[in-house]
């Protein structure tokens, strides 16, 4: 209840705001970007819209969409599904206790992101998952520690074990910075409170923390989910040739030069990003969109 | 005291599989051997190869202009909105944030397939202009999604005081405001050239033909094999950045005591 009274006042403050804000000039601030976005972020669905549903002499169908319906792309779909679901979750189990300890250490959150997001970056995406090759290989890193260690082998690479590492090391970030976010907005006090109304600290947990941290957790599953879903990177250099995503059959009609096949299949990935959207924005009023950095 | 322990090697752990790649590539620029599975003896040779191969060099500035430019104007167009969008009512607002989310919430081989759609329906040729606004695009909500909490945190009063004070609100704004959100426009900018620099997937579908990343140049040779001059590249910008933000955290650390502790 305190929380919200706060939120409330702090709102009204802004509200009131600058006296910048009365002047109208400022609204001219916006006009480049609402043509920008206006022209590259509508107007691009739009023409992807059109691409789905038309056919290759300019008429309406829905042949496109109803591909996804063909077998081999219907698997893809759902392996992609079966994946993204796992890793999400493998990400959500990683990142929520690595958010509740550094919650606990204190520690600064912009250090926190330049180390674990920002940094990796300056070595490239594609490069890094290359380097999984490295470690996942029959006779890579892994398998000598295997070794070594008189263990049995691993043969991963190029199975879908390997995808869904690869995916978990590329969106982990993703998963565990809303999380963060929201963890260490959690007021001290509240925690205090219930501590000294009796509650142990699984209670408090369970009551105070896991509650007021399910925004974060929403976005991070978003984050995660979205782009696993989508991704053609990571199966093509992690599964070989063997193991195919809808994201990677999209991409093959473009590279074929199919583009209204394509633009149908994305069409129908648009419709889970739509989806995801739709639960961000119901959980996510509050911070107008800053829960997702 | 065991469970601090715990805590810390749970810490360790996810930081060594999050880096764990990143040493092997550091590892394979300094491998004699050309093939990336066998360890052939330390070498400093891909270093000096690096300069002499112009593909790369060409990538490489190809990829630090666009980087730097998307940055720079997307930083500016998006500090701008971020102004306006801040004094907006509260339903103008939020359309103007949900549009804001869709490039951060669409999946990047949609937005990449979209945009190339559209310079090819207005038969606009597809180059480097192609990716440049591209990167721009989804650039912009990197800044203001930096800017804007800042922009919530202002003292209204100190404006209005300098106002009072009687300075004209341009002068206000460069002298008041300005100051206070600049940390958020700088990791705005530094985010965004960040995010243009690791983009494969939208500059795959935007970049046509002529013109090449680093990102889309490693994926034309991921079959084949990656060139060790590539993992020199990347070994020298990463240790660059790592210096440079130690050097950046030591200076702000020295300002502000105490020091932030990592």
């Amino acid at each position: 209840m305190k929380i919200n009274k706060n939120l409330n006042k702090s709102e009204t403050i802004n509200e009131g705001g600058l006296r910048l804000s009365q002047s109208p000039s400022i609204k001219w601030l916006s006009f480049p970007y609402i043509i920008w976005m206006i022209g590259f972020i509508v107007l691009p669905l739009i023409v992807i819209v059109y691409y789905g549903l038309t056919g290759k002499e300019n008429n309406f169908t829905l042949e496109n969409i109803a591909l996804i319906t063909d077998s081999k792309n219907w698997k893809s779909l759902l392996l992609a599904l079966r994946l993204s679901v796992i890793s999400t979750l493998i990400c959500l189990l990683l990142a929520y206790p690595l958010a509740l300890i550094l919650r606990k250490s204190k520690m600064n959150s912009s250090s926190f992101i330049v180390l674990i997001i920002i940094l990796p970056m300056w070595m490239n995406f594609l490069l890094r998952t290359i380097a999984w090759q490295n470690i996942l290989e029959k006779t890579g890193i892994l398998n000598n520690i295997l070794r070594f260690l008189h263990l049995p082998t691993l043969d991963i690479i190029n199975t879908p074990a390997a995808i869904i590492i690869g995916m978990v090391y590329n969106f982990l970030p993703f998963m565990v910075l809303p999380i963060f976010n929201v963890l260490i907005k959690i007021d001290q006090n509240v925690i205090n409170a219930a501590r000294d109304l009796g509650a142990n600290s699984f209670q408090t947990f369970l009551k105070i923390i896991l509650p007021l941290s399910i925004p974060g957790v929403i976005s991070g599953i978003t984050m995660v989910f979205v782009p696993s879903l989508t991704t053609f990177v990571i199966s093509t250099i992690l599964g070989g040739s063997k193991v195919l995503l809808i994201g990677n059959v999209i991409e093959q009609q473009f590279r074929l030069g199919n583009w209204n096949a394509g633009s149908g299949l994305s069409l129908v990935l648009m419709v889970f990003v739509l989806l995801s959207m739709a639960i961000i924005s119901k959980y996510d009023k509050e911070s107008e969109g800053n829960s997702l950095w | 005291m065991v469970r601090k322990i715990l805590e810390r090697t749970y810490v360790y752990l996810i930081i060594l599989f999050l880096y764990a790649p990143i040493l092997i590539l550091i590892a394979l620029s300094f491998n004699r051997s050309k093939s990336r599975a066998k360890w052939g003896g330390f070498t400093l040779h891909w270093y000096r190869e690096l300069f002499k191969n112009q593909d790369i060099m060409n990538a490489l500035s190809t990829t630090l202009i666009i980087a730097l430019l998307s940055a720079l104007i997307a930083t500016l167009i998006g500090t701008a909105a971020s102004l306006a969008i801040n004094s907006m009512k509260k339903t103008p607002r939020l359309i103007m944030m949900g549009i804001t989310n869709i490039p951060m919430l669409n999946a990047d081989i949609v937005t990449g397939i979209s945009l190339m759609l559209l310079f090819v329906a207005l038969k606009f040729t597809l180059g480097f202009t192609s990716v440049l606004l591209s990167h721009i695009t989804f650039n912009i909500p990197y800044v203001i999604l930096s800017v804007m909490p800042k922009l919530k945190q202002l003292n209204p009063n100190t404006f209005e005081a300098a106002l009072d004070l009687g300075a004209s609100k341009l002068y206000a704004f460069f002298k008041v405001i300005l100051p206070d959100i600049f940390p958020g426009i700088l990791s705005g900018f530094f985010l965004a050239f960040t995010m243009s620099l690791d983009d494969f997937v939208i500059t795959h579908f935007t970049k046509g033909p002529d013109i090449n990343t680093l990102s889309t140049k490693i994926y034309t040779e991921v079959r084949k094999g990656i060139k060790p001059e590539i993992y020199a590249l990347s070994t020298i910008m990463f240790i660059t950045v790592l210096l440079l933000l130690i050097f950046v955290n030591r200076k702000s650390a020295e300002k502000k005591a105490p020091a932030t502790r990592l």
